[in-house]
């Protein structure tokens, strides 16, 4: 069992060597085969880990690979005295929680990868683009089996790097590169403040392992300590950026510029719901410091609102999906919160399921229509794409949460949760009612927009008809509808909840039924979009609108409040002051040789008058000398 | 012991080292400048003399003997070159031979 | 204070300001040959001042070497190769005896000074009783400043050599002459 764990991401890694040496000159057939072989192995192998995991009673499998390094706190007394191991190790540590993310990760990312071989089929750069999907997947697959801090932070700037180089994947296209590295550099903030928590960690613990780190951390701290309120927020910064979160979420709608299947992959399964893993995996440093969660709660409850106002604008239909991906992590965050930890996970695991589903059938579409991707070139889309059609609205009855979805159990599980919590309460409930209310309605938004009403694009339809690619979405189809039926026992990781109150009955219903509001509201306010005629409508451009498009004006905020004073700043000093520093030594040296050059007039009679100056001198010097003698 | 004080032998060596010493800056000519520089070696001479009078011994005479060596070369050498200046420039004006400038 | 002009001491002094004067007129002189002259008579006052300084030697050697040899080499130069040309182009006018006649008062006083100076007997005791002569000298410069006189024969090669050389008609010309003259005639070189 040790042995498959071992080998869990370094089939990828085979795979990703493989396609980055030979690159060009493997086939379209032989590069698939690996890379895409490479992911079934992997999925296979945790399909095998999973099952002993649940069968078997072993709440905990580790593996010990090698040592990585020695760190010391530079004082050894101490640690000689309190025992402290602080070698960071390159180990494996799968319990439940990792155990969702790897099946989640290698099973989804199979999927996507056997779309992304048929879907980036006729790319120049196939195998390039292949090694980096492996890459992420080594790389995702190092940070949620991780057993130490240091090596998730590997595997966390890791999925960073190839979510930059796969955003930029298309880098002739000068925007692709402006949102690879916008993505690159909003994402950074939040891994400094990551990496400050962790310095901190170990300067106050003294270790980076993450069970001993929490066990140690819950022995010597009480609830409400000051290291642990901060180390918290620090870490919380980290997920923040990562999961593209109030206020680092800015990145995520501009990130849609990479190929479609990295946006399934990458930004909406996996790389973005790692700060929600982290989150999970740290509770027991979250638990010491409430105001954290309560911050972690209102976090989720306000990005979930405004990614979904966002989404309500958009024209996009990749933007729609990312906002609705930023919502939908906003109520991961919003679980977390409410310290319903196990909802949360569950909820990123179906997400992960059916925003995969959503993004590869739009992918799917886009491609079917020669890379359109506005809503409102859209439209009709049902009767000529059936198969598709049909795939997306069960992605998006999942997304809205429709009882017995897989979305449903997850999303109900956790506005169930957030009425009694301690750090949450009525007011965050509310918010998410609201919240599921707003994803009804820009669900069928771009429903109606798309597939109801008379097409309105001239071009015929280019259909790829391939097995595989249907074979993906269906799989994923079966896993959106039916995934909420997996039941995790999180027990062993988690600490049990004990709700006492008796949380109002009323409640669950109203749960229930706002998606159907919702989808009522929709039915007769975009009444326009579904029974459109071929017409051209337009998107409504009242400022309002624009404004909510635009991401709610963050993007505008922070051109003018941060990057225009940094360019500013960066403009004032293009000549760096330093560099002036040392260029003054330069300029110096070279006016003195100037000057003596220049003294150089070759005029035979100006050295003549010199030497005889300098006799003077040396004469007077001699004068004064004896004088004062 | 000469009646005359080595005081003034040298201010005359002096006087006359300035006046050469202004040729060679003032004139333009580089004739005047080695006729200048002969009276500046002159002056040195007399220097030496004076005091190889006052102590009353010969290295002062043989001192003057190697300076008049040094003049003799100087000068074959410095007309030998005038005469080459002449040729190329048809000039002997000092100033216009500044190729040699920094 | 009782100025004794027949002392040598006032001799000494009025050679010194024929020195200074010639000295002053070679730097100040437009005429290239006019300056020459008045060197001359620097030199020869200069001698003078040798003289009575109590280095007769010297003061031959002065007289010989200096204005008999390179003087003249300074003369020969000028009116061979017409080094003369350019200053006497902007000079006044040669106004025929007028201009000889500064450099032949300073003479003839340097001449007065001299008879007057071999007239006297008790100027004679006097410059006899601290003489330094040729004897000592020459000791002197064959004994330990031996090198310093091998030194300046060297001196005086490298000036005749580099002189030959710099003062050969143009090089190119010549060489190629010298070229052609080698083929005629293989023994000439």
């Amino acid at each position: 069992m040790e042995l498959i764990l071992t080998y869990l991401p370094f089939y990828p890694l085979i795979s990703f060597l493989i396609l980055i040496s030979f690159g060009k000159r493997l086939s379209w057939q032989l590069a698939s085969f690996f890379s895409v072989g490479a992911m079934a192995l992997s999925a296979i192998s945790s399909g095998v880990l999973v099952y002993h995991l649940t069968h078997i009673d072993a709440s905990v499998i580790t593996v010990h690979l090698w040592e990585w390094f020695n760190l010391s706190t530079g004082d050894s007394a101490s640690e000689i005295l309190s025992g402290v191991n602080s070698t960071v190790n390159i180990s494996f540590y799968l319990d439940a929680l990792s155990a969702v993310m790897i099946s989640v990760v290698s099973g989804i990312g199979f999927l996507i990868h056997l779309f992304a071989a048929v879907y980036m089929k006729e790319d120049e750069n196939f195998s390039r683009f292949m090694a980096y999907m492996n890459l992420f997947i080594v790389a995702m697959l190092i940070l949620v089996l991780a057993d130490n801090l240091v090596l998730l932070y590997l595997g966390w700037e890791g999925v960073g790097l190839c979510s930059f180089l796969l955003i930029g994947f298309w880098y002739q296209d000068k925007a692709n590169v402006k949102a690879a590295r916008k993505a690159f550099i909003v994402t950074r903030i939040g891994d400094t403040a990551m990496a400050i928590g962790l310095f901190m960690l170990f300067k106050t613990l003294g270790q980076l392992n993450i069970a001993d780190l929490t066990q140690t951390a819950q022995q010597t701290w009480e609830v409400g300590n000051e290291s642990a309120y901060w180390i918290a927020l620090l870490l919380l910064g980290g997920a923040v950026g990562k999961s593209a979160q109030l206020p680092l979420q800015t990145w995520l709608p501009d990130a849609m510029a990479g190929p479609t299947p990295v946006s399934a992959l990458i930004h909406a399964a996996t790389m973005v719901t790692a700060g929600v893993y982290l989150i999970a995996r740290m509770h027991g440093i979250f638990l010491l410091a409430p105001e954290v969660m309560q911050y972690v709660a209102w976090l989720g409850a306000s990005t979930l609102l405004l990614a979904a106002f966002a989404a309500l604008a958009q024209t996009d239909i990749k933007r729609v999906l990312a906002y609705s991906t930023m919502s939908q992590i906003g109520y991961m965050m919003l679980a977390l919160g409410a310290g319903a930890w196990s909802t949360g996970v569950f909820h990123l695991m179906t997400h992960a399921f059916f925003k995969a589903l959503l993004f590869l059938t739009a992918g799917a579409v886009i491609l079917a229509l020669h890379h359109q991707q506005d809503l409102f070139k859209m439209g009709g889309l049902l009767k000529k794409l059936p198969v598709e059609s049909a795939l997306f609205i069960i992605g998006l009855i999942c997304l809205v949460a429709l009882p017995g979805t897989s979305g449903f159990f997850s999303k109900e599980a956790i506005i169930g949760s957030l009425w009694s919590s301690s750090t949450a309460g009525p007011a965050l409930w509310w918010c998410a009612i609201l919240g599921a209310l707003l994803t009804s309605i820009y669900s069928c938004r771009l429903f109606f927009l798309a597939f109801l009403g008379e097409s309105r694009f001239q071009t015929s339809l280019h259909v790829e008809d391939s097995k595989l690619l249907r074979l993906s979405l269906i799989i994923l189809a079966i896993l959106s509808l039916f995934g909420g039926l997996i039941s995790i026992d999180f027990d062993t990781v988690f600490p049990v909840s004990l709700s006492a109150h008796q949380d109002p009955s009323w409640l669950h219903t109203v749960a229930i039924l706002t998606p159907f509001v919702g989808i009522a509201f929709s039915w007769f306010y975009f009444s326009s979009y579904r029974k459109n005629q071929g017409d051209n409508i337009t998107a409504s451009s009242s400022s309002l609108v624009i404004f909510c498009r635009n991401g709610l004006g963050f993007d505008w905020l922070y051109q003018w409040c941060l990057i225009k004073p940094y360019c500013a700043l960066a403009r004032l000093n293009r000549r760096d002051m330093f560099d002036q520093l040392i260029m003054f030594n330069a300029w110096y040296v070279k006016m003195l040789h100037e000057t003596l050059s220049a003294s150089q007039t070759g005029n035979l009679r100006w050295y003549a008058a010199a030497i005889g100056l300098g006799l003077v001198g040396l004469f007077t010097v001699i004068m004064v000398g004896v004088g004062s003698i | 012991m000469t009646a005359i004080p080595l005081a003034h032998v040298l201010m005359l060596a002096s006087i006359l080292f300035a006046i050469g010493f202004m040729g060679v800056i003032v004139r333009k000519n580089t004739l005047f400048m080695l006729m200048s520089l002969e009276v500046m070696l002159n002056a040195v001479g007399v220097a030496f003399i004076g005091a190889g009078s006052y102590w009353q011994q010969a290295d002062g005479q043989v001192m003057f003997i190697l300076i008049l060596t040094l003049a003799a070369a100087e000068v074959a050498v410095g007309l030998a070159l005038l005469i080459r200046l002449q040729h190329k420039y048809q000039s002997l004006d000092i100033d216009k031979l500044n190729s040699m400038q920094g | 204070m009782n100025i004794d002009f027949a002392s040598i001491e006032m001799l000494f002094y009025l050679a010194g300001a024929v020195a200074v004067i010639a000295s002053l007129k070679v730097v100040t002189q437009k005429n290239t040959v006019h300056a020459l002259l008045y060197l001359v008579v620097s030199l020869l006052a200069v001698a003078v001042c040798f003289y009575l300084l109590g280095a007769p030697f010297a003061a031959g050697l002065e007289v010989i070497v200096y204005a008999g040899a390179i003087l003249v080499l300074f003369v020969f130069a000028v009116m061979m190769f017409g080094l003369s040309v350019d200053e006497t182009l902007h000079a006044p006018q040669s106004r025929g005896v007028a201009v000889w006649v500064g450099p032949m008062l300073l003479a003839s006083l340097l001449l007065l000074e001299l008879l007057f100076a071999i007239d006297s007997i008790d100027i004679q005791q006097k410059l006899t009783a601290n003489i330094v002569d040729a004897r000592q000298v020459g000791k002197l410069l064959y004994g330990s400043y031996l090198l310093a006189v091998e030194i300046a024969s060297f001196l005086l090669l490298a000036g005749l050599v580099a002189g030959y050389h710099y003062a050969k008609p143009d090089s190119d010309m010549h060489s190629v002459l010298h070229s052609q003259h080698k083929k005629n005639n293989p023994r000439s070189s």
